[in-house]
Order: C-alpha cells, then sequence, then structure tokens
C-alpha cells in the first residue's frame, strides 16, 4: 500500500476521493441552506456570494444540493458495487476453489449476463419495479458482479498450486480456512482496484437512470438529477449543469486514477 | 481445430437457453400479470391486448408450458408484431397480401446501431493503439501520466453532458454539425456522395463521443499487453542482438501485444449491438438502444423479448467469432497448444 | 456541392463552417402571401399509426389532423362550423341531427367522398371489434343512414346535447380502401388517404413524416406545401435545434419563454413567441376511498394549505391562471361565481383539528388515533408536475403533514396504481374541452378499473347534474346547469385545482400570417393561411 499512495496518479485520485467523502460527511454543517428549502421568488439566480452555485428551478440552493446529492451519489456507489463485490467473491471463490462441474455452471452464468447489453437490463428492471434508491442499487450491484467474479475465479486458480496452499492443504487445513485465511486475504489487492473502479461505473450509471427519469425520487438531490434538472438550459443556466457535471466528472476520475494508481503499483510487472 | 469449434458450439446451447430464461423471467417480473402492465387509459384496448398477450404467451398454462413455448418461439425466432407500433413485426419484414411490405423493427434499428458503434470501435482502436504504446514505453514517466488522465477525463464525462454542449458548440453556436437526426430532411433528393457525406456530418457526435469515453479501457489494455511483452525474453534477446528500440517493438512487441485486442472486441458486441439509449435520445437516432426504451416505457413486450434474445443470440455469435479470430491469430491456440 | 471535398479535412478538424442559410433578408419586413416552402416542426413521440380514432398519442392526432376531415369543426372563436357538412339541422325532437355535405369532394386518390363514407366511419366506430376508446359518444345514435350522397342522417333515443362535439371530433375514413379490413391491423394506418390539406408523403420510421399538398383537398388549398415533423425525442435537442435553425416550430417551456427568451436577442430577433390559452389544467386528485380523503375536511384543509399562486409564478413563473372549476377560464362554462380557495394555512390547521388530526405526540407531524397524517404523492415524469408535487410537499410541511413523493413512467403510473386504485394522492392534468360534458369524469358510474373517476367521486346531485346537461340542448339552461355541476364540485372539493398553463408556442419569423394575439382556438387555427415568403425559405430544403 506505501508503494501505491507513492504513485503520484493514486494520491491524486485519493485526494479528490477523500475531499469529496469528507465534504458529503459533513454535509449538514457546511451547507448554508436547507437543500430543499423552495423559494419561488430566486429562481435559477445566477452563482453570487449569497449563492456560491446560483439557484435552480425551484429556488433551491445548488451548493447545498451538491453536498447533499454527493450522499446520495456516493451511496448508490458504495452499496451498488458492494453488492457486486460480495456476490463477485463468492461465485468467484467457489468457482476457483472447487472447479469441475460448478465452476463450469458458474462461468456460463457469467457468459450469459455478459451477452445482454447490461444497459437494457438495468433498464427494464428499474422500469418495471419502479425507481427508488434502493432498488437503483440493487438492480446495479445484480448487473454488475460479473468482472468480479471472473477476478477472483483466475487469482484463485493460480493462488491454489502456489506451494504454500498446497502445503496448508497437505497439512489438513479445512477448506473455509484455506479460503480465509490463505486465498482470499492474497486475492485483495485486484479485488480492491476493480471495487474502486467499480464505484466510479455506477456514479455514471445512476446519472443515466436519472436522464431517463428512472433515477433517484424527488425532492432528494443526487448528482445525476440536478444535472438533468439542467440539461435543458444549458446554454443558458449553465450552473445547474456545469457543477454537478464537474462533479461527476471529477469524483469518477478520482476513482479511476485511485483504482488505476493501485493497479499499477501493485503490479508484479513494474516492480522491475 | 474443428474439434474446438464443435466445442465452441456445443457450449452456446445451454448459453441460449440461460438468456432464454432470464428473458422468460423478465416478462413475469412485473408485479402480478404482466397484462395488468399494459400502458393507456383505454378499457377495451386494454381488454384485447390482454387477450392477445395471454395467447402470445400462452399465459393460461402452467409455467412449464409457457416456458417450452417461448422457447420453441425463440428457436423459429417468431418475436410476434409490435403492440405499440401498428403490428409492425419485431424482428423481419413481412409482406402482406397487396405486397406491401412492412420492415421489421430490429432489421431497420440494428444497422443504424451496428453502423455508428463500429466506426466508433474502430476510431477506438486507432487512437487507442498509439496512445497504449507510448504509455508503455514511457512507463511512469510524464506522458504515461498525461495519457492516463486524459483517457479517464473522457471516461468520466457524463456522456449526455458533454454531448449538450458540443451539440451547442459545434451545432448551434458554430453551426458546423447538425444536431440531431441521422439524415437530412431532403436527403432523398441527394446524389450518392452527397447522402454518403450528409449521413457522416449526422453522425460524427454520435461517432466520436462514445469513442472518447472508450478510449480509457482500450488505451490501458494495449499499455498492459504492451508492457507484459516488453519483459519477455524474445524481446529482450532481440534488444541484446542490439536491433534498435522501434525495430524491436514494430516487428516483435507490437503483433503479440495486440492479439488479445481480439478478445476485447469479442467483449464489445452486447455494446456494439445494444447502442446507447441515452445517445440515440439526445441525438434522435432510431437504433437499438432507443427501441428498446420505448418498448420498454410502453410495455411492448414482444419487442422487449425480442431484442433481449436476439442481442444476445448475435453477442454469443460474436464471441464465437472473436475467439475463432484469436485462434487462428495465435499459433499456440491454432496448433492446439493451449485448451 | 464542392465543400463535400472538405469532408476529410472536416471530420479530422471540425473547423468548417457550414455556409448554408444564413440570413441576410429582413424577417421583419411586410411579405405578400406566396405558395410554397415547408415547414419543419418536431415532435418527441413517433405515432403508431395516422387513425385518430385507434392511436391515442398525441403525436397521432395532430398528424391525423393535416390528413382527415370530420363533418364539423370549431372555428377560431370556438364556435361549431361546417366542415365536410356545409350545413346541418337539428329536428324539433331534438333527436335527429342531419348534415348535408358540400359537394363534389374527394380524397386524395381521387374518389369521391359522398355520405356513404361518413355512415361507414360511424359504422367502424361503433363496431365492437374497433379498439376505439371513443365509441361511446357514438353508440347513442339508434339509427344512422345515407339516404342520398350529400345528406347524413342521425337519430338518437333521446336528445344528447354533446351530440354535435361529437361530430366535429370523428375524422371521416374512406370506406372504398377501408371495407372489409381489419381496422386495427389494416396497412391503411401507416398508409392513409384523407381529404384534408395534407397527403403523405413520405414516413421514414423513427425519423420524421413528410406531408405535401392535396390538390384534391376539400377545405381549398394551403399555403406551405410541405409539412415535415421530426422525431426528437429529448426536449433539450429540441431546444437546440430550434436555436440551429434546423426546425421552424416547437411549444416553449415557461422558463424558454420567459427567461432564455428575452436574455438572448439572437433568439428574438428570428424566432416569434406566442401565448394562447392552454387546454389542459392541473390537480391534485384524492382517493376519495381510502381514509382519511373521505372527510371533506381533509380535503378542503390541503386546499387550503396549497398556495395556487405561489404554484403559478415557480411552476410557470407565470404563465398560467388559477382555475375554480374545470373549464377553461372565461369561457361560457366556467362559473364566474367561483374563487380558488385562497391560501390560508391557518385555515387548514383549524379544519384538520376539527376532522380529529393533531399533534399528539409532538413528533411535528399531525396524528389522529395514533396514526400520523402522512402520503404519497403519485405522480408521471412530467417536470410541472413533478415541480408542483415538490412545491406542494413543502408546504403541507408546514402545517404537519408528512408527504413523500413518487414519480413513475406512464405505463407503471395507469397499470399498477391508477387501474387498480392503489394510491393515496396524485397530480395529474386534465384537458379542457369545448364541450361541457364531463359525464365520463365525475359520473358515480364510471369508477371501474380502466374508467376515468379513478378517485372515485361519487354525488348524486352531480350524477344528476351531469344526466341533464346531456340532454339540454338549449345553451343558456345548458350554462346553468354546468354552472350548477361546477358550484357542487367546489364545494366537495375532490380535487384541488392547481393551474392551467398557457400554451407557448415559438415560431420563426420566416412564418408569415399567424393571428396575434391567439384567438380562443389557439394560433394554430389557420395554418393553411400561413406562408413562408421565398427570400426566407431555407436555402439547403430548395425543391429540385
Amino acid at each position: 500500500m506505501n508503494r501505491a499512495l507513492s504513485n503520484p496518479l493514486a494520491q491524486w485520485g485519493f485526494a479528490i476521493i477523500a475531499t469529496i467523502l469528507v465534504l458529503a460527511a459533513l454535509a449538514p454543517w457546511i451547507a448554508p441552506y436547507d437543500p430543499d428549502a423552495i423559494d419561488v421568488k430566486s429562481i435559477l439566480l445566477a452563482p453570487s456570494t449569497t449563492h456560491w452555485m446560483g439557484t435552480d428551478g425551484l429556488g433551491r440552493d445548488v451548493f447545498s444540493r451538491m453536498l447533499f446529492g454527493a450522499r446520495i451519489s456516493l451511496l448508490v456507489g458504495f452499496v451498488a458495487v458492494g453488492i457486486a463485490t460480495f456476490i463477485g467473491v463468492i461465485l468467484g471463490a467457489i468457482s476457483g476453489f472447487y472447479r469441475g462441474w460448478i465452476d463450469v455452471v458458474i462461468m456460463r452464468l457469467v457468459d450469459i449476463m455478459l451477452s445482454i447489453p447490461t444497459f437494457f437490463l438495468i433498464l427494464a428492471v428499474i422500469a418495471f419495479l419502479t425507481p427508488s434508491i434502493w432498488n437503483i442499487m440493487i438492480v446495479i450491484g445484480l448487473t454488475s458482479w460479473m468482472g468480479v467474479t471472473r477476478l477472483v475465479r483466475a487469482e484463485f486458480l493460480s493462488l491454489r498450486e502456489r506451494e504454500y496452499v498446497l502445503a496448508a492443504e497437505t497439512l489438513g487445513a479445512r477448506n473455509f480456512r484455506l479460503i480465509f485465511r490463505h486465498l482470499l486475504p492474497n486475492s485483495l489487492t485486484p479485488i480492491i482496484v476493480s471495487t474502486v473502479l467499480g464505484i466510479a461505473s455506477a456514479v455514471l450509471v445512476e446519472s443515466s437512470l436519472s436522464f431517463l427519469g428512472l433515477g433517484v425520487q424527488p425532492p432528494q438531490a443526487s448528482w445525476g438529477n440536478i444535472l438533468t434538472d439542467g440539461k435543458e438550459y444549458i446554454q443558458f443556466a449553465w450552473w445547474l449543469s456545469a457543477f454537478p457535471g464537474m462533479a461527476i466528472l471529477i469524483t469518477v476520475l478520482g476513482y479511476n486514477l485511485l483504482g488505476e494508481g493501485l493497479r499499477d503499483a501493485l503490479d508484479p510487472r513494474t516492480k522491475s | 481445430m474443428i474439434q474446438y469449434l464443435a466445442k465452441r458450439l456445443f457450449w452456446m446451447v445451454p448459453l441460449l437457453i440461460g438468456i432464454s430464461l432470464i428473458s422468460f423471467l423478465i416478462l413475469h417480473l412485473a408485479p402480478g400479470d404482466i397484462t395488468t402492465t399494459e400502458a393507456g387509459f383505454n378499457p377495451k384496448a386494454s381488454e384485447e391486448s390482454r387477450q392477445k398477450l395471454r395467447k402470445l404467451y400462452h399465459l393460461d398454462e402452467p409455467l412449464m408450458v409457457q416456458y417450452g413455448l417461448w422457447l420453441k418461439r425463440m428457436a423459429t425466432l417468431d418475436f410476434g408484431e409490435s403492440f405499440a407500433g401498428h403490428q409492425r413485426p419485431v424482428l423481419w419484414e413481412k409482406k402482406d397480401e397487396k405486397g406491401n411490405v412492412t420492415k421489421g423493427m430490429i432489421q431497420e434499428a440494428l444497422p443504424i446501431t451496428l453502423l455508428i458503434n463500429v466506426i466508433s470501435l474502430i476510431l477506438t482502436m486507432l487512437l487507442a493503439i498509439p496512445l497504449g504504446m507510448i504509455a508503455a514505453r514511457k512507463h511512469h514517466q510524464w506522458q504515461d501520466r498525461a495519457i492516463t488522465v486524459f483517457n479517464f477525463v473522457g471516461f468520466s464525462i457524463p456522456g449526455f453532458w458533454l454531448s449538450l454542449l458540443l451539440m451547442y458548440w459545434l451545432g448551434v453556436v458554430y453551426n458546423i454539425f447538425p444536431i440531431s437526426g441521422i439524415h437530412s430532411i431532403n436527403y432523398q433528393s441527394f446524389s450518392t456522395w452527397d447522402k454518403i457525406y450528409d449521413t457522416t456530418r449526422h453522425l460524427f457526435l454520435p461517432i466520436v463521443i462514445p469513442s472518447l469515453t472508450g478510449l480509457a479501457g482500450i488505451t490501458l489494455f494495449v499499455k498492459n499487453g504492451m508492457l507484459d511483452v516488453l519483459h519477455q525474453d524474445y524481446i529482450t534477446t532481440a534488444r541484446a542482438k542490439g536491433l534498435a528500440e522501434d525495430v524491436v517493438i514494430r516487428r516483435h512487441a507490437l503483433r503479440n501485444a495486440l492479439l488479445p485486442l481480439i478478445t476485447i472486441m469479442g467483449l464489445s458486441i452486447p455494446g456494439l449491438i445494444g447502442g446507447s439509449v441515452i445517445a440515440e435520445t439526445l441525438f434522435a437516432i432510431p437504433g437499438m438502444g432507443k427501441l428498446f426504451y420505448d418498448a420498454v416505457m410502453m410495455r411492448d413486450f414482444p419487442v422487449i423479448m425480442g431484442i433481449l434474445t436476439i442481442g444476445a443470440a448475435l453477442t454469443l455469435i460474436g464471441n464465437l467469432l472473436a475467439d475463432i479470430a484469436y485462434a487462428w491469430a495465435d499459433p499456440r491456440v491454432r496448433r492446439g497448444v493451449v485448451r | 456541392m464542392p465543400h463535400k471535398l472538405l469532408l476529410a479535412a472536416c471530420l479530422l478538424l471540425a473547423a468548417c463552417g457550414q455556409p448554408a442559410h444564413d440570413q441576410t433578408a429582413d424577417l421583419d419586413k411586410p411579405y405578400p402571401p406566396t405558395q410554397g416552402g415547408t415547414l419543419v416542426d418536431a415532435m418527441s413521440g413517433e405515432p403508431s399509426g395516422l387513425i385518430a380514432m385507434l392511436a391515442g398519442e398525441s403525436a397521432a392526432s395532430a398528424i391525423a389532423a393535416n390528413l382527415f376531415n370530420s363533418l364539423l369543426k370549431y372555428d377560431k372563436n370556438l364556435e361549431l362550423e361546417g366542415e365536410l357538412a356545409k350545413s346541418w339541422e337539428v329536428s324539433r325532437d331534438q333527436k335527429t341531427l342531419t348534415f348535408h355535405l358540400k359537394p363534389g369532394m374527394k380524397w386524395s386518390d381521387g374518389k369521391p367522398l359522398t355520405s356513404d363514407d361518413v355512415l361507414f366511419t360511424w359504422k367502424l366506430v361503433t363496431d365492437d371489434n374497433t379498439r376505439t376508446p371513443y365509441g361511446a359518444d357514438y353508440k347513442l345514435v339508434i339509427r344512422a343512414e345515407a339516404p342520398d350522397p350529400l345528406t347524413f342522417r342521425v337519430t338518437y333515443a333521446q336528445p344528447y346535447a354533446p351530440a354535435l362535439d361529437s361530430w366535429a371530433g370523428l375524422h371521416i375514413l374512406p370506406r372504398h380502401l377501408l371495407e372489409g379490413q381489419d381496422i386495427n391491423t389494416t396497412p391503411f394506418a401507416r398508409h392513409p388517404i384523407g381529404s384534408n390539406y395534407y397527403q403523405l408523403d413520405e414516413w421514414k420510421n423513427g425519423e420524421r413524416i413528410s406531408l405535401k399538398r392535396n390538390p384534391n383537398a376539400t377545405q381549398g388549398q394551403p399555403r406551405i406545401d410541405r409539412l415535415v415533423s421530426r422525431f426528437i425525442p429529448d426536449p433539450a435537442s429540441q431546444f437546440l435545434e430550434l436555436m440551429a435553425d434546423n426546425i421552424d416550430t416547437m411549444g416553449l417551456s415557461p422558463i424558454q419563454y420567459a427567461r432564455i427568451f428575452p436574455a438572448r436577442p439572437e433568439l428574438t430577433r428570428k424566432i416569434a413567441q406566442y401565448k394562447e390559452l392552454g387546454n389542459a389544467y392541473t390537480y391534485l386528485g384524492f382517493n376519495l376511498k381510502h381514509k382519511p380523503w373521505d372527510d371533506r375536511r381533509v380535503r378542503l384543509a390541503i386546499n387550503y394549505a396549497i398556495d395556487k399562486q405561489e404554484l403559478i409564478d415557480g411552476v410557470l413563473l407565470g404563465l398560467g391562471e388559477p382555475i375554480a372549476s374545470p373549464y377553461k377560464p372565461g369561457t361560457r362554462w366556467s362559473n364566474p361565481d367561483l374563487k380558488p380557495y385562497p391560501y390560508d394555512p391557518a385555515r387548514a390547521r383549524q379544519l384538520l383539528k376539527e376532522a380529529g388530526f393533531e399533534d399528539h405526540d409532538g413528533d411535528g407531524i399531525l396524528d389522529r388515533d395514533g396514526k400520523p397524517l402522512s402520503f404519497e404523492i403519485l405522480t408521471n415524469q412530467n417536470k410541472q408536475r413533478e415541480m408542483s408535487a415538490t412545491l406542494i410537499q413543502r408546504r403541507l410541511k408546514e402545517i404537519g403533514i408528512d408527504v413523500r413523493i413518487r414519480v413513475l413512467e406512464w405505463a407503471s403510473f395507469i397499470g399498477r396504481f391508477i387501474k387498480t386504485g392503489d394510491f393515496d394522492v396524485v397530480v395529474l392534468g386534465w384537458s379542457l374541452g369545448q364541450e361541457p360534458d364531463q359525464f365520463n369524469i365525475w359520473h358515480s358510474s364510471q369508477q371501474d378499473p380502466g374508467k376515468f373517476n379513478f378517485i372515485g367521486y361519487s354525488n348524486p346531485k352531480v350524477d344528476r347534474l351531469l344526466e341533464q346537461g346531456r340532454l339540454e340542448l338549449n345553451p343558456d339552461k345548458r350554462m346553468k346547469i354546468y354552472h350548477a355541476f361546477s358550484k357542487q364540485l367546489y364545494e366537495d372539493s375532490p380535487i384541488v385545482y392547481l393551474y392551467a398553463g398557457y400554451g407557448l408556442p415559438a415560431i420563426h419569423k420566416r412564418v408569415k400570417g399567424i393571428d396575434n394575439p391567439a384567438p380562443p382556438a389557439g394560433i394554430g387555427h389557420n395554418a393553411y393561411e400561413w406562408y413562408i415568403p421565398e427570400p426566407l425559405r431555407r436555402t439547403e430544403i430548395a425543391e429540385k
């Protein structure tokens, strides 16, 4: 990890993510206004000293909404990817550890899921189940575990052949212990990397769903629906789209830099 | 090789069955009876389409029978007609007694989406290969970092925001490109060249924007592939022979580094067929994404099912072709050393 | 086309401008009416077919209205006049209507249009196999006949006041092309032959529908040669297209109308803004079958707690009017004595207290019998309704009511909540027609799943008035009946009238001959007289 943090890209990524997490956590204390406070006398005001990021179509303070929206957008990312990682690690571990027919079944399942355009699946399910923040997180999670599964399986397959694992096995270690003591800890790095990158994608998926009106329900703010609110006035009330757009861009970039920096730093190829 | 092919074809069967199961599940996902979700405020129309749905999917039969019949329809590519689009066939054109041809919905939408996405993928590759090579050669130097950041910025911008900004900037302010649609309204009167020119202008933004988004992944892939190869013994040997670095890379490294790109192409196939719902909505492109979105919104089940299954089946075929290409390109696989 | 050679350079540099249509001609100069030109507009959805009685979407009706005629139509002041009919008579017992068709009319394929076609259309719309929601009005006809090619006569069992209006809403279809076909599946829906100003030129799936002038038009010749409707689903893209001069007209949102246009002289220079009375109102409706909405005091309390002027200012930027009856403000059906319930939170609290709602447990939310006053407002994906719900939520919170909002796409909304009656409160809209009869919405017999009285409103007095209104042909007596109906509705408050927004069309200034200010029927009423002077036409659409 020290190596990872000496990588400048990872440092930048880490700094960005940390800042945003702090801002989101402190939202109730930093936000100058109630994010849902409507004021029809100050609709679509440009940024000023009273409203740092201007106001939206109902006169709500965009800066406050951005801060609270950060919580929603990050929450969606974390929970969705948490679900995906959980499923992926379990299926991947089973697949890579036991091999044989169960491996075949799980891998075919992965192939099937990969052959259907993910966004189509998300779209259909969210529309049929009616959108809510929980449905969104669950559905994104249930449709994005395939990458982690493949990754964990590959790690397990290669780790299983390592001498220390074989030694533990001959010494009579139980499967459970083998998986949790020896295999999983050693495949943690790629899992973390893929989790970090997964969060980045989930934030983008949330904004896409908001664009289609299938996102988080009003009046709750998320970056996706603030951006969507602003899309019709992109050339006029630029602040409505520019700030959430930049926020998504910077956050996703941060996650990507962090993830990629970690991967790069921990990659054995670059040790030479 | 033939054995390998046969094996691959054999494996497609359980995959197709799995896909049929998933699409069948989606059909039954809508809580209650799917027929209650029909759009519209029209008691009589809904009663009729309810009957039609019941008949089409045999909803009165036991679940197993329903599934069996659905499998049969899938096998015969019989997806029926759209509920919302006035009897348009879902998949392929049909002719009535008078000789009027009604084009199939997927038949019309798929080529548009494929055209955009294939060109976009090619463009991405053309940009990603040199970028990836530079990043690999200048690993951990500023060029590498600059490329990484540039690529990730492209990946991280919400696509519809970038699209709208470019539509405004290039379409309204500078008036260089049309804003939406795929043809001008007087397209019919153009000469062939003008038609191509016109379509190109319309599709420029829809092609370039996803290329920017996709650049990050493929560049990284090329870069990592290159890094792998550059540490192989034969490269070291080549270097030891005193060959210039350029020659080493061009003659030895590149070919091997690019081989895995075939796999990436295979993996991008669902995206190629699926199309982007958002880009197609914004740019008013009548492709697969827009078709699917409309179908979901209208609860047009024949179209939803048709797109999911056809899309998945085409993806499997695409993956198979990619694997064959890989096998053909990689002498180790060709000779049966691997697998 | 020399610039095609620049294609490659263009793609690489994205730097070459398009020399097309820069407006050197003066847009504000008066021009004499001329024939020709193309008008381009945008639609967010594509019609499924062009037979209006089958396709419910507004896109279908908008295009079909240029292709087909009805027997009657509304003029600019919303009075009935003949369209295919030259004149009509009502029999003394008020049960028989006789229409005399204009002589010598033809379909666009040259075949004669006669009373036979009208009779055929009536049979179609009343046929049980026809999948139309609009059959009810016409099924009240007990005898329809076409004694000669220019006469069509219908007889009702009892006087039916909305009858004339119904004949202004039925597009007459050609018998010679549809006889013996299944109307629900006929290819005619995509290859229509009509009698109005335009005929179908080309339908590019997913892209556009083009209409061209119909030389056989029954109502004379329009001045504009071609109408093109492009399908552009996203409103943001539509507005960009309008700014870039690629479409000539679109309906503006209040923000575009009141904020963007005034700030953009380059837009007001070339695009004219219009304002017309909207033809719909937005309301908040209670599910009267659920508690506590069966209690009139609670409904009134909510009504008092909603600030309608704030909604009009906030959601519509002032571009709308408050209403107090389900009729267009200012028309004869609208009862002038009724005024919207004022915003009076103290009164609202008082009423809730009377109904038993007080904050007993001190959590800031009113409760009764230990149950908090908490509900969900359901609405569909419509920006203005969503904003209204948000404002209402805020206001109700102030008097201690906990409101959640759920925004759904239309299919789920209708299928899962409205049809099943599984909702508390909705924010929705009803259209404001020319005909005062609202039997379908308010009569207690219209509550079955899929029918329009889904809020479950039932008042014997209103039922009786609605029944009377249908039988009364004398306009003054009818007016009194509907005023009484509106008053009762106002007192029962089964819905809260929120506002009636204005229609805000923007039309490029190259289009001339538009009535401004808009007459009651809206600016579109004389679209056939609009013209586009030659110097102002788009160069790129020069006819070849």
